[in-house]
């Protein structure tokens, strides 16, 4: 039996990674997600897990560690944030390369500088062309549920490919909300055993892992990752079309909220779709058609299905909580992604970015409801002033 | 050269599945020096099959003696050169001829009487 728990969205996740119960974690703590590796190391020294868990000297030798663990046959998972994920940097990109199913929640936060620890999304935009799968999570429910989802989708045979799972610090990682906790048996019975493809340790069958790659076969590996994406899509949607019907749950691509008779609508990632939702409730009820899409799955970007989901508006606004810095207008890399495809799939509709939160900065409702209110304009009059605003930035 | 494969048809993450086949990749391609042996002055000591980092020097093992370089593999790094006790090799310039007069090659020493 399942049961209701209170937990901060860092928690949600170390109780997940308790009962998934992965044979290695390597990670070094870093602020926000510095509570999910105390939980767990708790669960560790409790013997509640039997997880080894190495305490590594910096970030960049924590996936490191993953990365050689998940050489060796092992389940791994670690967690990071911000400079944290940025120390990392190097050996980020060779995980996806060897092919190394290592699942991470990543507490999405500002990276310095000038210093900062609150949220925003500059991390996770960072390594979004590192060969991961990303996916995002609205609140502590959704890590907790991503999760558990990610070792099954990183350890498909046709994917072999590390997973992020990114909640904004903070605001959902430090806050406590109610989350349906599953029975152990029945998310150890989901997530399975792992069977590594290979192992290095396999000394009857000497193998050797990230060797020198020339100008000969590089490129066929980088291929070899493209088509590990390609199977991800398909692999992301069996995996929730399982976890939806044992949990009941209703986990896609995307969610849709009141977007299928909406005239404008806001796409958001993580905790603001929450407060999103709120403010759609309120359009709603003055009569006015708004709606919502919250995309879960970043990478792979699952652009037919977003501009198929898009197509009937009348205008489309991106919230984006970072800046690809001297981009198209200085936009923000959501709505970069989105425009493009939106313009490949045939769907010319009126699109503006906004960007907001940065380093923590709070969105209000207020000011989620004047981005609608400019959408509602703009679905009037077919025309963006601005392509891009920097939303609440103080003059 | 072999016809290279594929994407389709390797191990992925650039993983290779057998042990030992590092033979079957030719280095020495990236020679710019050349080691050179000289064979009437060498005391058969292995110094320079011991330090060879790439398993370059030829030995007939029966017989225990240093035969000569494996040049398919040699990178002319020089520590042949540089451990060998009775200076019985000397490191050239991949493609210059060597240079019997050069007091350095001890074949030409023990030629004339003296001591490598």
């Amino acid at each position: 039996m399942s049961k209701y728990e209170a937990l901060t969205g860092d928690q949600a996740v170390a109780t997940a990674m308790r009962q998934i119960n992965p044979d290695v974690v390597a990670a070094y703590p870093i602020t926000p997600q510095t509570e999910t590796v105390e939980f767990f190391a708790e669960y560790v020294a409790n013997g509640e897990v039997t997880t080894d868990f190495i305490c590594v000297e910096s970030e960049h030798s924590a996936m490191s560690a993953c990365v050689g663990a998940s050489a060796a046959g092992a389940r791994v998972m670690t967690a990071t944030s911000a400079n944290g994920l940025a120390l990392m940097w190097e050996v980020v990109y060779i995980a996806a390369s060897l092919r190394c199913p290592i699942v991470m929640s990543l507490v999405n936060r500002a990276l310095s500088g000038p210093i900062n620890i609150h949220c925003d999304h500059s991390d996770v935009m960072g390594m979004r062309d590192s060969g991961w799968i990303i996916l995002f999570s609205e609140n502590g429910q959704e890590a907790y549920d991503n999760i558990i989802q990610a070792v099954r989708i990183a350890e498909h045979p046709d994917v072999l490919l590390p997973v992020a799972v990114c909640q904004d610090g903070f605001i959902t990682s430090h806050a406590m909300e109610r989350v349906e906790v599953y029975d152990d048996a029945d998310v150890k019975a989901f997530v399975g055993t792992y069977r590594p493809k290979w192992s290095i340790l396999d000394v009857d069958n000497p193998k050797t892992y990230g060797p020198l790659d020339f100008y000969d076969y590089y490129y066929e590996h980088k291929r070899q990752q493209v088509e590990a994406m390609e199977h991800a899509r398909r692999v992301i949607l069996e995996v929730a079309d399982e976890f939806n019907r044992k949990f009941r749950r209703n986990y896609g691509l995307f969610e849709a909220y009141r977007l299928d008779d909406a005239d404008v609508a806001v796409v958001v990632t993580n905790s603001t779709a929450g407060t999103a939702k709120v403010v759609v409730d309120g359009l709603r009820a003055q009569g006015l058609k708004v709606g919502l899409l919250k995309p879960r799955v970043f990478r792979p970007f699952p652009a037919k299905e977003l501009a198929q989901a898009l197509r009937h508006l009348k205008a489309v606004a991106v919230m984006d909580r970072s800046i690809a810095f001297g981009s198209m207008n200085n936009a923000g890399p959501l709505f970069l992604e989105l425009t493009a495809a939106l313009a490949i799939h045939g769907v010319h509709i009126p699109v503006a970015d906004y960007i907001f939160g940065l380093g923590g900065r709070d969105i209000k409702p207020s000011e989620v409801e004047s981005v609608y209110r400019d959408m509602l304009r703009v679905a009037e009059t077919g025309r963006v002033e601005r392509l891009v605003t920097y939303l609440s930035v103080r003059e | 050269m072999a016809q290279l494969k594929g994407w389709r048809e390797i191990p992925i993450g650039g993983v290779i599945l057998e042990a030992g086949n590092a033979v079957e990749y030719k280095t020495g391609g990236w020679r710019a020096f050349r080691p050179v042996f000289g064979q009437a002055q060498c005391i058969h000591c292995f110094q320079c099959w011991l330090f060879c980092p790439d398993s370059s020097i030829l030995v007939d093992a029966e017989n225990e003696k240093m035969v000569g370089f494996d040049l398919d593999h040699c990178k002319g790094c020089g520590i042949c050169a540089s451990v060998c006790p009775v200076n019985a090799k000397v490191i050239r310039q991949a493609g210059e001829k060597v240079n019997r007069d050069d007091p350095r090659l001890c074949i030409r020493m023990v030629e004339e009487g003296k001591a490598p």
